[in-house]
């Protein structure tokens, strides 16, 4: 990777830093710890459980949000304060600049998922009082959960690179939401016939599939996720992290900025 | 005070004016509208449809209305409420969402079958709910027991009863006593025998304390009503041979009809009444007992002694 490039990922991690979106952890924890003492009061049985799937949730939704709100400033704010041509005027390409982008907010989920880990798994351990082998299974959950937050980076640097913010946000935000559905599109287009079958086959490939990358629900029950699952759906993430970026930078090289 | 600082006061004392006075009215809309928000619950009724709402997020849903549905009976429960119309759809939410929530199909379908007050008198919904469980998941013995006890307890139906033993007994690590009940229910075994072995297995076989302490209780009434039974029966006897009932349990053993002193499960000895029928001295510390009862009593709400929760 390029010097020039990991400069404006510093720069973007650490603008983010100071736009406080690390705050969220504070949330996180009041959540967290809320839900540790207060759900074994409340309900029967399903202390471990909570944590897990409420704990698990919050991390990807959390993430999911800060990606498209930070995601879709980062091309736009940039032009709009002008910051934008001082660093273009440099020797910096366009493409290193958006795929500098990506891995500055890539790496602040990161950073931001790892501490959100060390909650849940403290979280954890105060409602089981240890841990158990198959707990390992809930750092699967949490890589997959990483690999959305590429893919959503991706997909908000690919609408900031041609929308306006709020477009860029209603855009990403609708994917995230039609991903979720992503396997219901496969069975509707199953169903179908003729021209219109290979249209919903189309739009179930073309969309991300987030559903095959939430095992919450087995790792929360100590089901093991396979390796090849785990192989597949890195495979999967960063190729079309990649697609998408390679369509952000298309079109960013592209984009008339005066 | 300088201007700015005078601002900060007055904001900072109506935000708290503010603040008060909307707990206030909130707990005004609450008593208004009692019960509010488990009768919204209703108004998404398919756990297919929550499902597809929940985004992937199926687990925090699940967790919700399980929570949701352990709340709803244990405040109907607590009221003695007759009626528990929500409980069904709450629980088939709960597992529709998460199907391998085996604590949802465990003390489910104990607080769908028994009859009110004690639980919502629907044993054909709690066999549903099980079945369903099963189906998810296959490997679970305590479904398979948990069907069979529903099957014997609310509706007496004994080759169901030992069909679902007999099915649970062939789950690799299942429980022993299961091919036992599945054998004793085949030949109709003794009632109270039948009820002492299942609920000393569901004692035995449960880490949950409150399950523990509820199967300790129907314990302690199984025994007091097999006594006050062979009190009542010493106490005829002892009428037809002197022409009036005992006046206490020592007149017995003088007689030699009966040999030791005869306490109930909390340590008090038993009352023999003058008509001849014997009561405990705290009732309210035996649930579940259908025998020396005192005329006309009424059970307070559900409650376990802090011996049975503690151990």
């Amino acid at each position: 990777m390029s010097a020039r490039i990991v400069h404006i990922a510093s720069n973007t991690f650490r603008e983010a830093v100071r736009d406080r979106v690390l705050y969220n952890l504070i949330a996180f924890a009041v959540l967290m710890s809320g839900a540790a003492i207060l759900v074994g009061q409340i309900s029967i049985g399903i202390e471990r459980l909570v944590v897990v799937n409420l704990g698990l949730t919050a991390v990807s939704l959390f993430g999911v949000v800060i990606a498209i709100f930070i995601g879709i400033g980062l091309v736009s704010k940039e032009i709009e304060k002008r910051t934008l041509y001082t660093v273009l005027s440099r020797p910096v390409r366009r493409w290193e600049f958006i795929v500098g982008k990506f891995f500055g907010l890539a790496g602040t989920l990161v950073v931001n998922t790892f501490f959100m880990a060390i909650g849940v798994f403290a979280s954890l351990l105060y409602v089981s009082h240890h841990f158990q082998k198959p707990d390992g299974w809930i750092l699967v959950a949490l890589y997959f959960i990483v690999l959305q937050f590429v893919i959503i980076t991706s997909l908000t640097l690919l609408f900031s690179s041609f929308s306006s913010p709020l477009l860029s946000a209603v855009f990403a935000f609708s994917l995230f939401v039609i991903g979720s559905f992503a396997e219901d599109l496969r069975g509707f287009a199953a169903m179908a016939q003729g021209a219109s079958r290979w249209l919903a086959t189309g739009a179930a490939y073309l969309v991300p599939n987030f559903s095959s990358l939430n095992v919450i629900g087995s790792v929360a029950h100590n089901q093991p996720v396979g390796t090849y699952l785990i192989l597949s759906n890195t495979v999967y993430a960063l190729v079309y992290a990649g697609m998408a970026l390679c369509g952000a930078v298309m079109i960013f090289e592209h984009r008339n900025l005066k | 005070m300088k201007p700015s600082q005078r601002i900060t006061a007055i904001a900072g004392i109506l935000l708290i004016v503010c603040l008060t006075v909307s707990i206030f009215a909130l707990r005004e809309v609450d008593r208004l509208r009692a019960g509010a928000t488990l009768e919204e619950v209703l108004y998404v009724p398919s756990p297919k449809v929550m499902k597809r709402l929940s985004l992937g997020y199926d687990g925090l849903l699940a967790d919700v209305y399980w929570t949701r549905a352990v709340q709803y009976f244990g405040s109907h429960h607590h009221a003695r409420a007759r009626n528990y119309a929500l409980l069904a759809p709450l629980l088939e939410i709960t597992t529709g969402l998460d199907p391998h929530l085996t604590v949802a199909y465990e003390f489910g379908a104990n607080f769908l079958a028994p009859k009110p007050p004690n639980g919502g008198g629907m044993p054909e919904r709690a066999i549903e709910l099980e079945e369903f469980g099963i189906r998810n998941n296959p490997d679970d013995w305590h479904l398979y027991y948990d069907l069979g006890f529903i099957y014997y307890m609310e509706l007496k139906d004994y080759a169901k009863a030992a069909d679902a033993f007999a099915r649970g007994s062939r789950v690799p690590g299942a429980h022993p006593f299961l091919k036992i009940m599945a054998a004793q229910m085949a030949q109709h075994g003794g009632e109270l025998e039948m009820a002492r072995l299942m609920w000393a297995t569901t004692y035995q076989s449960t880490q949950d304390t409150n399950v523990k302490a509820n199967a300790r209780a129907h314990l302690r009434a199984l025994k007091v009503d097999e006594d006050v039974t062979a009190l009542e029966r010493l106490a005829s006897l002892y009428h037809e041979k002197y022409g009036r009932f005992p006046s206490s349990t020592s007149e017995l053993q003088a007689d030699g009809m009966l040999h030791g002193s005869l306490l109930d499960p909390l340590g008090n000895p038993y009352k023999l009444m003058p008509d001849g029928t014997v009561e405990v001295r705290d009732p309210d510390d035996l649930p579940f007992i259908t025998k020396g009862l005192p005329p006309g009593y009424s059970a307070p709400p559900p409650k376990f002694l802090p011996s049975d929760l503690g151990s």
